[in-house]
């Protein structure tokens, strides 16, 4: 096997991978070489959105990504969402804090991808239809809740989050985050 | 009644009756909850296993030589390294551990790699080279009847007969239908994996596994492994889901061969195509029903011949068909019936376990049929199923006496009164082009569009039946006004760990309650399945925690000489009825630990006779939907619109927990409906991902209203809750179907529904 050494900049903060096989996915490096375990291996193949992180802010499935080929971009990752969410001050995004609140969460193995989801819908549509809200989190599969709780967390989100920024704007936040929504 | 005494408590908190939060709630969003695939040890190796590409062949010679020749490959299994028992099962073993000469099914494991790299060891597996003498599969169940045996036990897992009342008996109205249920994966999302260790000394083996029933594992793993138990330990790893498809043993025993031939840690992470491969299946089922009844609609008699495919092992295939069988005439008064039932064994995946075990299917029969039954009567079909409804003193096809709760006509009424959802306009905008069958596609005609609605009614059984004792066990520990609770019951998702805490503050009225690993250092808990953890794993830790009570009570009884009849636990504090005492149980006995183990049993159930009749069941369960489709007619195209329920639930424990499980429940219930299905060609899976095996997504699944949870309290049942995860799987399914059938006019005999069954009809 062909083993490569490289460095990845995942959540902020350079981390080195040493004499890895080239045909490692970005995923695999996240979970098993990184101790970065919430992107989750549902599938591997780009269905589930199970494993969803952003790549220079664009969402996208790590299991399709070959983390070699990732050297340079900016990778955040679901341990990092909180502590970027501007609207939040708390221990968890408003995102997730509603996904705890709602009932979204059962098994909890799409969760974390779903949480990525979401972020990067309410961060590019603030206020999104039911139809939007279906369509941006039809990528991630959740087998056990029917979605219903998930639609309901998103509502609370979208609401907790509007709260905050009529509240919050301003420099302040995006300063003190260093990462302004999109 | 007894069961549903309250304890004395008074302040608010998170007990039972409340939207307690999951304690894993927070790990789960923040990704820190560690699930069997996150596991990790120092000098952990990989496995992977070789499967069978021949669903039937005689393996002619297993060549190893290559792919020990791969750098970094530090153990390779097969059958002939098994060290105890050779086969496992959960009902009946009769699978071996490795493929054993033959294979019967695609698939089937051949050797297990244990390697430095998870490509080394797929790379191992694909080096080992084994010659087959490829047969012709058995694939048709019907011919499996007849067959020669394809296993030393027969190709007949269970054939079963219930003959109920008047056998000659005939009705007025007679209708006749012969019904296919496709075969349904589990698909949960978190694929099968664990993390074996070994001991130091080699002579026992620690597995982290993801599981429905950590003691049945522990039991199959010890004994093909050939150790007594004490040397296999158990303990639940973070579970992503199982619905049936985590109680067989999968990868257990070849993890912990692999750990004890290498004496290092063995991690193994199934992919998608495997975790297809490796689980058991719901059952197809082709299922020929005659229903009788009289001019004014009352049932006189129901006939049914049954056939499940059971795949190439038993699992729990015979009581599957048990369960098919004893729910195969709905939950209506049936004076006569004849069922008979065949679960075969075939070259097709293995089935087994699967929310609704066995119900699902006989539901989709008997609904289709009262469906039928109510056109030829030109009656109302919600006006045909309340006239027949079960109640309690009635009498099932078993003969059984329903001596619980069952409130059949309240669900029906509930749901029926229940306002349709609006009609909406369908316009060309692209908001309701999405809205549309076809979603995102585009594709459907607003012409084309007509909509439909459907009802059904769908029961089940509650535990395991037929004289089955499975019991639970639970711990409760008071120390310094800390309660603990351990139990080895799987959390698989459904919430139980919030249950845990509900009945620990219920008891005790704390704000805290500790929820210590799930591990077999305890008795078991049984299966997470048959909708029975909430009964009996809440019921033993309920029996728990109201031992220590006692003990807590007698204690301070005898310490400050006070009659215990006047002591009482309230708000975690320890009061007399005068009010005279009153101190916390933090307090009142420091350093002292109040612990008690309880095992707590259900009502005993019987073997059916050679008749079927018996009581063989403990309680029962029912549900009604209503689905809503907008089906374009020309290109097949299916939307479900919305589903309405109402549930037979005896007690709300968590509403929201509750909600979350119908929710789910049904959106397994609209898969099965309208898209999910095993296709097998010749015995070989041909959609094993998710790709090609489709499940609801955030699109495909409608607004879910739940019309009505009828509370009944269910006599023996702890706080009289009844288990809720299976019923909205049930009548689901068969609603759906009704409705494309309202929207088409077409027979639609078969489920799931596929487009070209609409627009080729």
């Amino acid at each position: 096997m062909e083993l490569v050494s490289y460095q990845l900049r995942v959540n902020g903060t350079e981390r080195q991978v040493e004499e890895a096989w080239l045909g490692e996915s970005l995923l695999h490096v996240l979970r098993e070489r990184l101790e970065l375990p919430g992107a989750k291996n549902a599938c591997e193949q780009g269905e589930c959105g199970s494993c969803s992180v952003l790549m220079n802010g664009d969402l996208v499935c790590a299991c399709l990504v070959l983390a070699a080929s990732a050297i340079d971009a900016d990778i955040t990752t679901v341990e990092a969402i909180a502590s970027n969410d501007p609207f939040s001050t708390g221990p968890l995004s408003i995102v997730q804090q509603a996904f705890v609140d709602a009932g979204a969460v059962q098994c909890g193995f799409c969760t974390p991808g779903l949480i990525m989801s979401v972020h990067d819908l309410l961060d590019r549509n603030p206020n999104p239809t039911d139809l939007e809200t279906r369509e941006a989190i039809s990528g991630n599969l959740c087998r056990c809740t029917g979605y219903g709780r998930i639609f309901a967390a998103i509502e609370q989100a979208v609401r907790v989050r509007s709260a905050a920024s009529l509240v919050d704007t301003g420099p302040t936040v995006t300063d003190q985050q260093g990462q302004a929504p999109r | 009644m007894t069961s549903l005494e309250t304890p004395v408590v008074t302040s608010t908190g998170h007990r039972i009756g409340t939207s307690a939060p999951r304690p894993d709630g927070i790990p789960k969003v923040t990704g820190e909850f560690s699930y069997s695939s996150d596991l990790w040890a120092e000098g952990m190796l990989w496995a992977h296993i070789a499967r069978s590409p021949f669903p039937s062949a005689r393996i002619v010679s297993i060549n190893l030589a290559a792919a020990w020749q791969i750098p970094g490959v530090h153990a390779i299994i097969t059958q002939d390294d098994v060290p105890g028992k050779k086969i496992f099962g959960l009902e009946h073993p009769d699978q071996p551990v490795f493929a054993d000469g033959v294979t019967r099914f695609y698939g089937e494991a051949i050797a297990a790699i244990a390697a430095d790299h998870p490509e080394t060891a797929r790379r191992a597996a694909e080096a080992i080279k084994v010659t087959y003498q490829v047969f012709e599969p058995l694939v048709d169940p019907d011919e499996s009847i007849t067959a020669d045996p394809i296993h030393p036990d027969g190709n007949i897992f269970r054939h079963l007969v219930i003959r109920h009342g008047d056998q000659e008996v005939q009705g007025d109205v007679q209708v006749e239908g012969i019904y296919d249920v496709g075969m349904q994966d589990q698909a949960f999302l978190g694929p099968e994996s664990g993390l074996a260790i070994p001991d130091a000394d080699g002579q026992g083996v620690e597995l982290f596994v993801s599981t429905q029933w950590l003691h049945s594992d522990l039991w199959q793993t010890a004994a093909c492994l050939g150790l007594s138990e004490d040397k296999v330990r158990l303990s639940l790893a973070g579970v992503g889901g199982a619905f049936g498809g985590r109680e067989d043993v999968s990868m257990h025993i070849h993890l912990a061969m692999l750990a004890l031939s290498t004496g290092r840690p063995v991690k193994i992470v199934y992919s998608r195509l495997e975790s297809f491969l490796g689980h058991v299946h719901r059952h197809p089922a082709r299922m020929w029903y005659r229903h009788h009844a009289t001019p004014e609609g009352k049932l006189v008699r129901v006939e049914s011949r049954l056939l499940f495919d059971g795949g190439a092992y038993a699992s729990t295939s015979s009581a599957v068909l048990a369960n098919a069988a004893c729910f195969a005439a709905g939950p209506y008064v049936v004076p006569s019936a004849t069922i008979e039932g065949y679960a075969v064994r075939t070259n097709n995946p293995t089935c087994g376990a699967m929310r609704g075990f066995g119900a699902v299917q006989t539901c989709f029969g008997h609904e289709s049929q009262m469906d039928l039954l109510a056109a030829a009567l030109q009656m109302d079909p919600v006006e045909l199923r309340r006239i027949n409804a079960l109640a309690p003193g009635g009498q099932i096809i078993t003969g059984q006496i329903v001596t619980g709760t069952l409130p059949v006509r309240e669900v029906i009424d509930t749901l029926a009164a229940h306002p349709m959802p609006t009609l909406t306009p369908l316009s060309d905008t692209a908001n309701e082009m999405m809205a549309r069958p076809g979603g995102s596609g585009r594709t459907a005609d607003a012409h084309h569009v007509t909509r439909g609605v459907g009802f059904a009614l769908g029961w089940k059984n509650l535990m395991f039946s037929e004289g089955f004792d499975d019991y639970s066990t639970a711990k409760c520990t008071v120390l310094d006004g800390v309660v603990s609770i351990k139990c080895a019951c799987a959390e698989v998702g459904q919430g139980f760990v919030t249950l845990v805490q509900q009945i620990g503050r219920t008891e005790f009225g704390v704000a805290n309650v500790i929820v210590e690993p799930a591990d077999t250092q305890i008795g078991s808990a049984g299966s997470t399945s048959a909708s029975r953890q909430t009964w009996m794993s809440g019921g033993a830790i309920k029996a728990a925690c109201e031992s220590v009570r006692a003990l807590i009570i007698s204690h301070v009884a005898a310490k400050y000489v006070i009659a215990p009849e006047v002591l009482e636990v309230r708000d975690g504090c320890v009061v007399s009825l005068n009010g005279e005492f009153d101190m916390s149980l933090a307090e009142l006995a420091p350093g002292v630990k109040f612990q008690d183990t309880v095992e707590f049993h259900h009502a005993p159930t019987f073997r059916l006779d050679e008749n079927g009749q018996g009581d063989a069941h403990v309680s029962f369960a029912v549900a009604a939907h209503r689905a809503v489709v907008d089906v374009d007619t020309e290109l097949g195209l299916v939307r479900v619109v919305s589903i309405a329920t109402s549930q037979d639930v005896g007690r709300v424990l968590n509403p929201l927990q509750a909600i979350g499980q119908l929710e789910g429940g049904i959106a397994q219930g609209v898969g099965l409906a309208v898209m999910e299905e095993i296709i097998l060609d010749h015995g070989k899976v041909r959609n094993p991902t998710f790709t090609d095996y489709l499940i609801p997504t955030a699109l495909d699944m409608p607004v879910v209203e739940i019309a009505a949870l009828i509370e009944q309290p269910e006599p023996g049942a702890p706080y009289g809750a009844k288990g809720i995860g299976e019923a909205p799987t049930i009548s689901s399914s068969a609603a759906v179907a009704a409705a494309i059938r309202n929207a088409t006019g077409l027979q639609l005999p078969r489920i799931p529904i596929r487009p070209q069954d609409i627009s080729l009809a």
